[in-house]
């Protein structure tokens, strides 16, 4: 009964959207860390991308709203460890970012070659070259960096490694 | 000890929210596009590890405060920012000088305090926080470099900036007698032991930048007794007067 309850929160819970990439939902991001029953109350254990992304208070409400359609009382916890890594983001889920324009985080997290200086080579989800350009570290979200592709010339969002 | 905690959370805390405050100031200010969201966007992190720290900070307290009680409903003498990060913003060489200058040592301490402390909750904070401070420390750095190194006239700017703010820096490794307590309890490493690493941080991008490393013998304290510069209180006006005139305003 209780599985079953939680079986169907799970399945509702895969068509809630990120509202900063609508194309993505919360899970596919890796944001939801478990979804459990404590005494009555369905506890969706959610962990945010930024401290600061103001996105967060959005997806809470949309997953209180769609978990509530299957049962009630919902209760959505925000856990802060283990901090999340875009390591969590499978290779589908890459792919449909390129697909849309944003180039996905390249390989494990902790963008190693950006903090420590050197030029990361993130290929252009247009044109696929990879001469491109960081124009800035900090992009339109807290999640993205701006880049720039030297061959297409059109300025792309890179999902950026944490 | 409960007590000493919260307050201890508190330093965190108000360092991040009072930077946060500042940088905000800039959004929509900024020298280029590219650098009014960067600006933002560290603002952002910022008030983000101050909603958690704050948070927390309210719980250890027992006294049913919340973020928005401690953030907003607190005055002038009962924050515990240093005072280095309630300075105006002055200009971008000032403000990028502040945020370097605030940034590799948030960077040691964030690590310290994510590998080292048994709180832990704290613990988890600082291993989210670290991730973007990362971001945020070699990003105020390569203006440093890129400032320094730059132009007759941006050297002698960017070099003022650090020269004035130096004296500010001191306060980072002071513990006002709190270090014992801490180390007791495997809260967090003594500060000044931070301060060799921080020094060889500083002047490794001071020198990549072509700039001296300023030379103190007298620093600037207060901030982590509630004593503070005349700007804190403005800033607080700004910050603090809509919930304080609509104290049960919902957004």
């Amino acid at each position: 009964m209780v599985n079953d309850v939680l079986r169907r929160i799970e399945k509702r819970l895969h068509s809630v959207m990120d509202p900063e990439l609508p194309f993505l939902t919360v899970m596919e991001l890796g944001m939801i860390r478990g979804i459990m029953m404590e005494s009555d109350t369905a506890v969706i254990e959610l962990t945010p991308t930024y401290t600061g992304c103001p996105a967060t208070d959005a997806i809470t409400e949309d997953l209180q709203k769609a978990a509530e359609e299957i049962y009630a009382p919902v209760s959505v916890r925000l856990v802060m460890s283990p901090a999340w890594t875009t390591d969590w983001i499978s290779a589908s889920t890459r792919q449909k970012m390129a697909e849309h324009g944003v180039a996905p985080p390249e390989g494990q997290s902790a963008d190693k070659a950006f903090l420590l200086g050197d030029e990361r080579i993130v290929p252009c989800p247009r044109c696929k070259t990879t001469n491109t350009k960081l124009v800035s570290p900090f992009g339109s979200t807290a999640c993205k960096a701006h880049f720039s592709c030297l061959d297409c010339l059109e300025p792309f969002d890179h999902f950026k490694c944490i | 000890m409960e007590g000493n905690n919260s307050s201890w959370l508190l330093w965190l805390a108000d360092d991040a929210l009072i930077l946060g405050q500042r940088l905000s100031e800039w959004c929509g200010h900024g020298p280029v596009l590219e650098e009014d969201i960067a600006l933002s966007n560290v603002a952002l992190d910022l008030i983000g590890q101050a909603r958690a720290l704050l948070t927390l900070a309210g719980q250890r307290e027992a006294k049913g405060r919340d973020e928005d009680q401690l953030a907003f409903f607190r005055t002038d003498r009962a924050f515990r920012n240093l005072l280095l990060v309630e300075l105006p913003n002055g200009d971008f060489g000032d403000t990028i000088a502040r945020q370097f200058l605030f940034d590799q040592f948030a960077l040691l301490r964030y690590e310290a305090l994510a590998q080292q402390t048994t709180d832990l909750e704290l613990a988890a904070i600082a291993a989210k926080a670290v991730k973007e401070v990362r971001y945020h420390a070699a990003h105020s750095a390569k203006w440093i470099v890129r400032l320094g190194d730059g132009t007759d006239e941006s050297k002698v700017r960017i070099q003022g900036s650090i020269d004035r703010l130096w004296e500010y820096t001191g306060e980072f490794f002071m513990d006002y007698g709190m270090d014992s307590q801490w180390a007791d309890t495997g809260i967090l490493p003594p500060l000044a032991s931070f301060e060799m690493s921080w020094l060889k941080a500083v002047q490794d991008v001071l020198a990549e930048a072509t700039l001296e490393s300023p030379c103190a013998d007298w620093m600037q304290k207060g901030g982590r007794m509630g004593e503070h510069t005349e700007h804190l209180s403005f800033l607080l006006a700004e910050m603090q007067v809509l919930p304080r005139t609509y104290p049960d305003a919902q957004w």
